[in-house]
This record gives C-alpha cells, sequence and structure tokens, in this order.
C-alpha cells in the first residue's frame, strides 16, 4: 500500500483516495464551484477498492468488493438450489435403490440428465460449495472495503464542515437572520428535541442522530459469517456426530460416537395411532384414506453411563443415569448428546423353534430354539439325536446362479441348511428349513424339522447426534438479526447549520428514507423559522 | 364448534369481499361520488378499513374456534396453512393502512387475500390428527412466523402492482404490458382453478382409471375434473366417462403427474377463457384498464410502501421460515438443515429478497425496477406453496 496522503486545508491528513476530506468535508477531487451534488456514499472516504487497481491482490479484492458481484453470486446460489429441488436429492430416494438407475426409471429421460449433471446430490458439488465459499469471501472483502473507511469518516467529522460541502448537498437553504432570528439556541433545543446529538462551535452547529444504524449491515454480514463458519466446523472431528441405533426390546447397548462411555437400554418400543372412530378426526382419517394415522412413537430408554475402565473380556460395570420415553420432537439429551426416535420396525424375527419329528410316526424327539442372530452350531436333543447347522442365510434368496445366498444380515427370511442326526441315520439327514418351506436337497428323509413357533421383537430405529456448531450457529443466526433490525428501522440522519454573516445556511444528510428526512426538516423549520430547504437535486 | 368455525370463515370471506369493492368504490371518485374527491376517498377509504377489520375479526374467530375444536393449532395442513396466509396478508395491510392511509393498496391487496382464502378452499377442510413430527410448540411458532413473513412481503406485491399499474405505458404493447398482463392471467387462473375445482366437486364428478405406474405396478387414479390428459395407456374403470383426450407424455414420471398436468390444463384454459371474456367486455389490456383508476395514486408512497413491506416482512420471514424452522429442524428431524425441497425454497426466497435489499439499498433500484422485484418475490412465495407441496413430494407434504 502506498504512504501516499492529502493533506486538506484544514490540515487534517486524509489517507491517498478520499474524495471528501473526513474532518472538514471540503471536496478534495473536482471543481470546488461545482455545483453538483457530492456522492456522498460512504462519506467520499477512500475505500481500497476504488482507489488501487493495478495488482493482482487488488483486482480479487475489486472483484469481491463489488456489490454487484455480490447480488450475482446470490442469483446464481439462487438458481442453482432451484435447481436441485426438480427431483429429489440422492438422500431422499429410497435407502437401497441404486441412483444411476432411479433416476431414469422414475423420472424418464430428464431424470437421467438431472443424474448425469451430478444434480442428485447438487448442494454437496464442488461448485455448489464454491459458490457458497464465494459469497462469503464477498460478504468479509465488501464489508471490510467499506466499513473501515467509513468508520474513519464518521468518527474525524468536525462540527464546522466547508461551505462547498454544505452547497453541495441534497437539502440545502439559507434563511436570513433579522434581529435575532431565527436563533441559534432556538434551533438547537428543537434539534435536541428531535433526539439530535447536537454539537456547537464558535456558533456552528451539528445536529446528528441515529450513527449506530449505519453499522447495521456490517454487523448482519458479521452474523452470516459467523454462521457460514459455524457451518464448516462440523467437518472437523469431535464437532459432530452422526450415528445410526438400532435397539431392541430389552437389548442394552453401547452408544456409537459416543466413545463407549455411555450404554442404552430399550424397555420397548410402543406405536400409537388414531383411534379412526374419533369424533373429532374420524371425517379427516377417511378422507385422506389411511389405515391408520400414527399418533406417537415411542422407546422407552434408560442410559447408563460405563463406571471406571472396562476390563477386556468382562462386561462393563454400568450406571443408571436417567430413564427417558425418547419420542419424535422429544429427544433424550445428556452432555452434548441428543438421541431422536427416527424409525421402528415391528415384530423382526428373532428366533425360530422347531421339534425334531420322526415323519411316520410324527413322534418328537426334541426341542431346539434357533437364535437367528447367533445360532449354535450345534443342537442336542434326546439322547442320540442332535442337529447341526450346516449353513444359514438369514435373509434368504436364491442368486442368479439358483444358489441359495443372503441379502443380508437381518433376519427377515432366514433359512437353514441341517443335519438332523438320529440313532438310524448316523451320519445325518440334510433337510433345507426356511419360513413356510422343507426341502430335502439329497432324497427322501425319515426325519423332519416341524415348525413351532417365532419369537419377535420391536426394534427402535434411533439417531445419536452431537452438533458442537449449534451455539455458533445460533449466536450467527442472533448477530444477523440485530443487525438487520439496526440497519433497516433507524436512520443516519446529519444537519448541520451554519452561521455566515447575516445567514444561516442549513444543509442536511440521511443514509435513506429521505421521504422521513424531510418530513423531519419540516418539523424543523416549521419549528425555528428557518426556512425550508431546497430538495437541489430536483431543481434542474 | 368445528361447524361455527367454517361459518365464521365463510362470513369473514364476504366481508373481505365486500371490503374489496369498497376500496374500488373508493378510488373510482368520479363515477360515484358525491362529495368532493378527497372527502370521498376519506369516507369509503374508512369504511373499506372498517370493513376489512371486521372481516379480519371474523377470520381470527375462525382461527380461534378452529384451534379450540382441533385442540391444536390450525395451521398443519394446505387448507389452514393457505387460510392463515390470508389472514396474515389482511393483518399486514390493515398494519400498513394504519401507517400509510393508502386506499388502492387495498384495492390490490384485499382480492390478491381473497383469491388465496378462495384458493385454500380446493384442499380437504376436516380437522386432522396430528402426526408425531408436528406434535410440538414449534408448530405454532414456526408456522405463523413463517405466514406472517409472507404475508407482510405480499403487501409489497400489492404495492408493486398498483406501481406498474400506473407507470406501465399502455399506449402501445410492449414487453412490461405483456408481463403485467401475465401477472393479471395468473391471478384470473387461480380463480379459474377454484371455481372448475369447486363446480365439479359439487356435481360430484369422478372417473376412475387403471394404468402401470413408474415401478411397473398396477396403479388406480381418481380424476374429479374431467380427464383432458390421462396417465399413459390408462383403462377407464368407473364414474364419469370422458377423455382422457391425450395420454400425458411419457418422461412424465412423477407421482400423479398425469392428474396434476390434468390440473393445470384445466386452470390455464379456465384462465384463458375468463381472461378473454374481460378483455372482450373491456376492449382493452386489464392493465390499460385499471391505469385510469389509480391515475390519482402518489407514486412515490406507493414505492415507499412496497420497500417498507420489504422491509417488514423480511427480518419476519428470516425468523419464522429460516431460524425458528431451523430449531424446530433439529429438535424433529435431528438436523437444522436438510434440504429438502420447502427448506431449500424457503432459501430461495430469503436469497431474493436480499437481492432485492441490495438492488434497492446500494444500487439504486427504485421505482419500476423495484416494482417487478416485489412482483417476482410473490411469485417465489406462491411457488413453494403450491408447486413445491403440490408437485415436489418432500417433507413437508403434510395434505
Amino acid at each position: 500500500m502506498s504512504n501516499k496522503t492529502i493533506t486538506c486545508e484544514c490540515g487534517h491528513v486524509n489517507p491517498y483516495g478520499t474524495e471528501i476530506c473526513e474532518a472538514c468535508g471540503k471536496p478534495l477531487q473536482g471543481d470546488l464551484e461545482s455545483k453538483k451534488l457530492l456522492n456522498m456514499r460512504y462519506e467520499g472516504s477512500a475505500r481500497r477498492s476504488q482507489t488501487y487497481k493495478t495488482t493482482i491482490v487488488d483486482k480479487v479484492w475489486n472483484f469481491f468488493s463489488s456489490v454487484k458481484v455480490g447480488i450475482w453470486i446470490i442469483v446464481l446460489l439462487l438458481v442453482a438450489s432451484a435447481l436441485g429441488t426438480i427431483f429429489p436429492q440422492e438422500m431422499y430416494i429410497p435407502p437401497l435403490s441404486d441412483p444411476s438407475e432411479y433416476y431414469r426409471d422414475q423420472y424418464g429421460i430428464p431424470g437421467q440428465l438431472f443424474y448425469d449433471l451430478g444434480f442428485h446430490n447438487l448442494y454437496g458439488s464442488w461448485w455448489y460449495m464454491l459458490l457458497i465459499a464465494a459469497l462469503g469471501l464477498s460478504l468479509i472483502v465488501a464489508s471490510l472495503d467499506r466499513f473501515v473507511p467509513l468508520y474513519r469518516s464518521l468518527r474525524k467529522q468536525r462540527t464546522i464542515r466547508h461551505e462547498s460541502f454544505m452547497k453541495r448537498q441534497k437539502y440545502f437553504g439559507i434563511t436570513n437572520i433579522e434581529g435575532d432570528k431565527p436563533s441559534l439556541s432556538k434551533v438547537k433545543e428543537v434539534l435536541q428535541n428531535k433526539r439530535y446529538n447536537v454539537r456547537e462551535e464558535d456558533g456552528h452547529l451539528f445536529a446528528e442522530k441515529n450513527r449506530f444504524s449505519r453499522w447495521g449491515p456490517y454487523v448482519n454480514h458479521i452474523g452470516l459469517i459467523i454462521f457460514l463458519i459455524g457451518g464448516m466446523l462440523r467437518f472437523f472431528p469431535g464437532m459432530y456426530v452422526d450415528e445410526v441405533l438400532w435397539i431392541k426390546e430389552d437389548e442394552t447397548r453401547k452408544i456409537k460416537g459416543t466413545e463407549e462411555a455411555y450404554y442404552l437400554k430399550s424397555d420397548g418400543f410402543i406405536l400409537e395411532t388414531y383411534d379412526n372412530n374419533d369424533e373429532k378426526f374420524k371425517d379427516a382419517i377417511e378422507q385422506s384414506g389411511q389405515e391408520v394415522v400414527a399418533k406417537n412413537y415411542q422407546t422407552d430408554a434408560v442410559l447408563y453411563k460405563q463406571v471406571g475402565d472396562r476390563i477386556a473380556g468382562t462386561e462393563p460395570e454400568l450406571e443408571k443415569i436417567k430413564e427417558h420415553p425418547i419420542q419424535v420432537n422429544r429427544p433424550l439429551k445428556f452432555d452434548d448428546y441428543a438421541i431422536y426416535q427416527v424409525d421402528y420396525k415391528l415384530n423382526e424375527l428373532q428366533s425360530m423353534t422347531f421339534t425334531l419329528d420322526k415323519k411316520e410316526t410324527g413322534e418328537s424327539f426334541g426341542e431346539l430354539t434357533i437364535d437367528l442372530y447367533n445360532p449354535e452350531d450345534e443342537y442336542a436333543l434326546d439322547e442320540g439325536y442332535r442337529v447341526e447347522v450346516m449353513d444359514y442365510f438369514p435373509d434368504f434368496e436364491f442368486n442368479d446362479k439358483g444358489e441359495p445366498t443372503t441379502k443380508s444380515k437381518i433376519p427377515n427370511n432366514p433359512a437353514f441348511i441341517l443335519r438332523m442326526i438320529s440313532p438310524e441315520h448316523p451320519d445325518g439327514e440334510v433337510a433345507f428349513v426356511a419360513i413356510r418351506q422343507n426341502l430335502e436337497p439329497l432324497g427322501e428323509n425319515e426325519y423332519k424339522m416341524s415348525f413351532q413357533n417365532v419369537d419377535t421383537k420391536n426394534v427402535s430405529g434411533l439417531v445419536v447426534r452431537k452438533d458442537n456448531t449449534l451455539w455458533i450457529l445460533g449466536i450467527g443466526g442472533a448477530i444477523f438479526m440485530i443487525g438487520v433490525v439496526q440497519g433497516m428501522y433507524w436512520n443516519h440522519r446529519r444537519i448541520w447549520v451554519r452561521r455566515k454573516d447575516d445567514e444561516l445556511w442549513i444543509a442536511s444528510h440521511t443514509n435513506k428514507n429521505w421521504y422521513g428526512l424531510r418530513r423531519e426538516l419540516e418539523s424543523i423549520t416549521e419549528q425555528t423559522g428557518i426556512e425550508m430547504p431546497q430538495d437541489q437535486s430536483e431543481q434542474k | 364448534m368445528a361447524q361455527l368455525s367454517s361459518n365464521l370463515l365463510y362470513i369473514s370471506f364476504f366481508i373481505y369481499f365486500a371490503a374489496s369493492l369498497v376500496f374500488a368504490i373508493s378510488l373510482l371518485g368520479k363515477k360515484w361520488r358525491k362529495s368532493d374527491e378527497e372527502t370521498h376517498a376519506k369516507k369509503w377509504g374508512r369504511g373499506g378499513f372498517i370493513l376489512s377489520t371486521v372481516g379480519f375479526l371474523f377470520q381470527l374467530g375462525y382461527f380461534i374456534t378452529r384451534w379450540i375444536a382441533a385442540g391444536h393449532a390450525p395451521v398443519s395442513n394446505l387448507f389452514e396453512f393457505t387460510t392463515f396466509f390470508g389472514m396474515t396478508m389482511v393483518f399486514a395491510f390493515l398494519m400498513i393502512y394504519v401507517i400509510y392511509k393508502s386506499n388502492v393498496i387495498g384495492v390490490f391487496a384485499m382480492p390478491v387475500a381473497l383469491i388465496i382464502i378462495a384458493y385454500a378452499s380446493v384442499f380437504p377442510s376436516e380437522i386432522q390428527p396430528l402426526i408425531p413430527a408436528l406434535q410440538s410448540n414449534w408448530l405454532k411458532i414456526h408456522v405463523t412466523t413463517a405466514a406472517l413473513g409472507e404475508g407482510i412481503l405480499a403487501i409489497s406485491f400489492a404495492a408493486g402492482l398498483v406501481y406498474l399499474v400506473k407507470k406501465v405505458n399502455q399506449e402501445k404493447a410492449s414487453k412490461s404490458t405483456f408481463w403485467l398482463e401475465a401477472v393479471m392471467y395468473t391471478l384470473i387462473s387461480t380463480i379459474a382453478f377454484v371455481i372448475i375445482s369447486l363446480s365439479f366437486e359439487a356435481a360430484g364428478y369422478s372417473s376412475t382409471y387403471d394404468f402401470v405406474d413408474n415401478n411397473d405396478q398396477p396403479a388406480t387414479v381418481e380424476y374429479t375434473i374431467p380427464t383432458l390428459i390421462g396417465p399413459t395407456d390408462a383403462t377407464y374403470v368407473s364414474g364419469n366417462e370422458f377423455g382422457p383426450l391425450v395420454d400425458a407424455p411419457s418422461w412424465m414420471k412423477g407421482e400423479k403427474a398425469a392428474q396434476k398436468l390434468n390440473t393445470l390444463v384445466w386452470s390455464m384454459l379456465g384462465g384463458f377463457v375468463l381472461y378473454w371474456i374481460i378483455r372482450l367486455i373491456l376492449r382493452k389490456r386489464i392493465g390499460a384498464a385499471l391505469q385510469p383508476a389509480v391515475k390519482n395514486v402518489n407514486e412515490e408512497l406507493v414505492d415507499e410502501i412496497q420497500y417498507r413491506a420489504v422491509a417488514i416482512g423480511f427480518p419476519v420471514f428470516t425468523l419464522g421460515a429460516l431460524i425458528f424452522a431451523m430449531i424446530w429442524a433439529q429438535v424433529a428431524w435431528t438436523r437444522f438443515w436438510g434440504w429438502d425441497p420447502k427448506e431449500v425454497w424457503a432459501l430461495i426466497t430469503w436469497l431474493f429478497y436480499a437481492a432485492y435489499l441490495h438492488l434497492r439499498l446500494s444500487r439504486g433500484w427504485q421505482g419500476e425496477k423495484s416494482a417487478w422485484l416485489a412482483v417476482v418475490g410473490f411469485i417465489i412465495i406462491m411457488l413453494n406453496l403450491v408447486v413445491v407441496n403440490l408437485v415436489i413430494s418432500g417433507l413437508h407434504s403434510y395434505a
């Protein structure tokens, strides 16, 4: 940066590039005698972007400091965001579907195009991130470029302003003084009654109010920047946890993401529905065409904390912290964590019970219960009888080659290949047993497995979440709102009064809402006997 | 109680209608005038304001009684939200009227509120039970604040429309006259949509078709207005035996795409007919016909109202549709932001008005440019209400 400065005739040293002296308001550029209104934006202060335009840094700075560029970034973000809503984002399509096929199957050619352009994951795409980064940069640069010189200018302004400065304001007027009227003290009093902060020097007045509203835009931009930073912080380790926790009734599980410090026990999952004959709601339920409308999803949970270190191979020692029914909208909260009710499965298969029967007589030689999550290799029955589990398919299907296989580890459709060992058949007979299926792949058997019953349990789908960025986002949002209100609902108004021989000069400026300023000036002039200043922008 | 509630809504609807007429009379000084222009405007303007207030109180009565009847804030489905949106718009208008005493805003704002409430009537109005996700105090806080923000922003649309009707040069056809007519046509199409839906519903119209859906599963669809456009390769099952005249294009594969397209085509055709009837009666563009009525309107004041509505509406919208929304989403859906279409469109609305404010305050877009922006802003809000709920399915599809 250059060390060049501009020294005004009033003695004040202005930064290079200043258009209007910060202290006395004398125009430093252009013809002093010009009648053209002064450009009062940012007080004619030396904005970096308007002063230095040569180096690469200057050019980048100037690009991002431009409001025009900022608006373009907003518009691009807006259009991009809208494009992403044409079809569902990848996270909202059915979980097991293949996106490369899903979009084409569901939405035809436009869907294929949507997928090919990567719009199915638009908000996580590099270019969307880049747009948000550009917005953040624009917020920072544009704010600094304006705030710093503006702050300087408003702080250095003196009571007495240069004549040329006053003459070239939008509102300017001259009143002849006759006798002691209009009197300066009366003017001062009226201005003070209107909550102006009035300074007086050598018979000149400077009245100012609501300067703080000038900082509103910068305050709200700071709020947005804090919000964006908060959004970025979630990518740092330790700030953010998002885990899915499936838990069965009566089961106790380590809570993922809590560094094994906490355990959760489910005392049961409850699904309640509205009564279809409820006087109040029956019309709506009938009209909706749904068979039932859910009223409550609830997991009765107990939270435990591990006491001391866990010794390998032993059960952890647990201390009960609290009981809490986890419902939608009512998560279980502890430390920085919250556990949410998000999903459920009713009546999930847990175990199957069979008896080993002799086909001919129907006589039973013992009963076995197979835990579908943890089947044993062998089940001993009556003397001389046992059953070996040769193979287990929790989620059975035939693959392309016609071989039995499993789709997942969840026992949605369990199937077994069992070897039934009896005194007659010490080498065993092989049976394929699935739900409502009993095959004898290696020839006819003498014995069979007879299905007795199943045991089912409800399973709760929970989400474990920690988000240490929330308070930052909250602060950012609050600062934004304060800034918007501060900048929008007050106006920075200034009135200069100058005594020149037997004339009283008055000039006035506001950053916005000229309509309001005019009304205030009308009231002031009426009360003081000063002539209403002219709107010089209308005199052509 | 539910019956009382819907009666109150009917009454308020007719009072709003009367208020719109009275505001119109206040503007049409010449023909109706018995006193001088200023007294006339003052007298009828006050009448319009009082009627609007009374109508608002009746609608408030609807809101409170329905709340009591349902046991939850009546903002939980499209019918309730849309009626409430109309109500916040009336409320915002009343506030603006108290400050600026502008009759002409009433002439445009009250009919728009009326159309919105009429539009609400095509949705099922039975009192619905709340699904678990909606059982929260944030329902009333988030939805009412968001609706209030949108209601206030809608006033800027009304003011923008007044400005354009006054300022767009109607002597020859231009881009501006075309787009102004397009806005008029859209408003009229909405009226046509309401009339068509309600008439066929009253007539008990229904036809059912079988077709094969995207997942190659057999599906059935019921049309409640005549089938111009049917699902691809549909077979008629029962009900009124009309159409389909054409099949929906095969690439349109969204849920119930054909039915939605059919409704859209009906609304556009109905709007077209209604628009041209009005134009033939007037023998000029609707904008041109309205222009003389607003010739004495203080355009600076209207421009000021338009900006002021955004200045007040923007922070309220931010609070309700983004900040409160995020807090609730964090509680109910485990995350404060999830790129659900409704969330995205709230962000789009916010970005748009942010751009509006920068253009106006920083780049000096006032008057006509600013008025066009106010119109576009309202279109975005309506897109979010209509298209995002009905066409794009997401977490907010409650009705």
